[in-house]
């Protein structure tokens, strides 16, 4: 069984089209990963999923249950860490965490022995009596992360679990994710517009963009697609390495810029020590640099939408001031 | 669309922690009806203020007044409360909880109903310390019975406006357009037989005009309109809001 099935699921926002009639599936226990740009229709997609807004059409379950007609198992079966924050900050992160599992079932008792459990995983015990007021952003994070695995869900959606926080928290917080999924078995959801990220976590990827998902693979097939890895090489005698790269069987295409060429391989690493094992004085040339490029997916994204998910946000940001300047008017 | 006893619990629970870590809030919600009852109550001692004759002391019409006045504000604030939630992100957390809307909206108006009334229990007891005496225990819990009612009526009126107003832009216009002018129009501070008959006429439009005059009734023994019309507007009006409240919060989306 899957523990996600979406099928041609649509938004519509007074005329504005957020998610296109979107069809994927996840299995259980994966972590799949959504990657696109601000506005490109992820937060509305998992709202959707969670139960908390209704689809324009279309049609998804979520542990097997109709997200339509099955609300509330839908609810129980699901943990969610939204996009922005969401806690009380008159609470301390305690009690925070024991009202919630309250409030999906467990008894008094229960919830104190699973929230400490789930304080622990997250490394907050410390500072679990404290007002959330007085919490960082990573730590508010951590808290809402372990706020989700309370009532023990099977699947856990995670709206751009790392958004804002510095690289040290990021890293923590990966690891918290994988571990979760790794370990416990839960299957996971997660929204982001960090490449590295999806790369990083993400047993597959669904590119979305304006609403439609444009690829949808593991990341390592993703960035296959675009030919394998580019090793860039420096020669004194361009004429003569020319000959040389052509005569390599393993070298699916040679780009040649400003002096420096561009060899299209696949798993690069290992051609770099043959590149070098070239009979230099024979062919004629010498080398003075060499560099290996693995594709991104990044690239994957500039591959599949003409444009990086960086310009896809500025153009995003734009528009958001064309509209303001029309309401301002 | 089940009731669930447990979130209704915790909700209210929610409520009550809040309201003992926010002391300065408290402080701020009842400075303007001690004011009032202060310096109007002071102020006015043995006065003679046409109207008031019957409950021989103004201090004997005015604590239910500001018994109304801190009911009214507190209540509406309570029940606009939802805008706070939803500007702060925690509505959400709330809203994708397997538990019925209903169930949230009754935790939420127990909340309410239960500061609110711990609020006009202070303010009351201010009074008592003033020279304001009550006929007996029993009137006391009658008198409680008719704040429940208010302040639950203004909870749902303000649960009305926040599934209205969407966002807390609209907070301080309510606060500034609807309680002080339902303050002032429900007679709780000086006779509306001073008012010109136009005003008047409005004023029967307050259902905070029923409220204090109920709470007169039960604390003073003396009312000016006729008992059962008070009585009878200060159950309907709870009745009424509470409903629409609930039914708006049911049918608000995120
Ligand atoms: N409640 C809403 N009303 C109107 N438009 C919305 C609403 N929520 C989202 N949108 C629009 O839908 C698009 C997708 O938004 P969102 O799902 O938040 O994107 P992402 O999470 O990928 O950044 C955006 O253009 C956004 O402005
Ligand atoms: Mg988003």
């Amino acid at each position: 069984m899957s523990a996600i099935q979406v099928e041609k699921l649509k938004k519509e926002f007074n005329g504005l089209i957020a998610v296109n009639e979107i069809t994927f599936e996840v299995k259980e226990g994966e972590l799949f990963g959504l990657l696109g740009p601000n506005g490109a229709g992820k937060t509305t997609t998992l709202n959707m999923l969670a139960t908390l807004i209704k689809p324009t059409s279309g049609q998804a379950f979520v542990a097997g249950f109709d997200i339509l007609k099955e609300r509330d198992k839908v609810r129980k079966s699901i943990g969610m860490v939204f996009q922005e924050p969401a806690l009380d900050n008159y609470l301390t992160g305690r009690e925070n965490l024991e009202f919630h599992g309250m409030m999906y079932g467990l008894s008094r008792k229960e919830a104190k022995e699973r929230v400490r459990e789930a304080l622990k995983i997250v490394e907050l015990e410390e500072f679990a009596d404290k007002l959330v007021q007085t919490y960082s952003g990573g730590m508010k994070r951590r808290l809402e992360i372990a706020r989700a695995l309370v009532h023990q869900p099977k699947i856990l959606f995670l709206d751009e679990p790392t958004l804002g926080l510095d690289a040290q928290t990021r890293r923590k917080i990966w690891e918290y994710i994988k571990k979760l999924n790794k370990e416990k078995g839960v299957t996971i959801i997660l929204t982001t517009h960090y490449m590295e990220e999806a790369d990083f976590l993400a047993d597959r990827v669904a590119i979305i963009d304006y609403g439609k998902i444009v690829a949808l693979d593991t990341p390592e097939n993703l960035k296959n697609i675009l030919g394998g890895d580019v090793i860039s090489i420096e020669v004194d005698n361009h004429q003569n390495a020319k000959k040389a790269f052509e005569k390599l069987p393993w070298v699916k295409k040679i780009n040649q810029e400003n002096g420096i060429f561009y060899l299209q391989v696949e798993k690069g690493e290992e051609k770099i020590p043959l590149l070098i094992r070239i009979d230099q004085e024979e062919a004629g040339f010498q080398i003075k640099s060499i560099n290996l490029r693995k594709p991104t997916l990044e690239d994957v994204f500039l591959h599949f939408t003409g444009r990086t998910i960086r310009e896809r946000e500025a153009s995003q940001t734009e528009r958001f001031r064309e509209r303001a300047k029309i309401h301002m008017r | 669309m089940e009731i669930n006893l447990t979130a209704i619990y915790i909700l209210w629970l929610r409520e009550m922690k809040r309201f003992l870590r926010s002391w300065s809030r408290i402080v701020g919600t009842l400075i303007m009806p001690l004011f009032f009852l202060i310096f109007l109550g002071f102020g006015f001692k043995g006065a003679f203020i046409p109207g008031v004759g019957h409950t021989k002391d103004y201090i004997l019409f005015l604590v239910p007044g500001i018994i109304g006045m801190t009911l009214i504000s507190t209540s509406i604030i309570s029940g606009l409360s939802v805008l706070w939630d939803r500007e702060f992100g925690f509505l959400k957390e709330i809203m994708v909880a397997p538990v019925s809307r209903i169930s949230i909206a009754i935790g939420r108006i127990f909340g309410g109903m239960t500061t609110s009334l711990i609020q006009a229990i202070l303010i009351f007891l201010i009074a008592l310390g003033m020279g304001f005496k009550i006929p007996s225990f029993f009137s006391f819990f009658l008198a409680l019975l008719v704040m429940a009612l208010i302040s639950a009526g203004f909870i749902g009126l303000g649960l009305i406006f926040a599934s209205i107003l969407k966002d807390i832009q609209g907070f301080g216009i309510i606060m500034q357009l609807i309680i002080m002018p339902l303050v002032f129009l429900s007679g709780a501070l000086f006779p509306l037989s001073n008012l010109p008959r136009f005003l008047r006429y409005v004023s029967y439009l307050d259902p905070l005009t029923y409220g204090v005059e109920s709470l007169r009734r039960v604390l003073v023994g003396h009312c000016f309109l006729p008992s059962w019309l008070n009585f009878f507007a200060t159950f309907l009006f709870p009745i009424i809001t509470v409903f629409l409240g609930a039914f708006f919060f049911e049918k608000s989306e995120l």
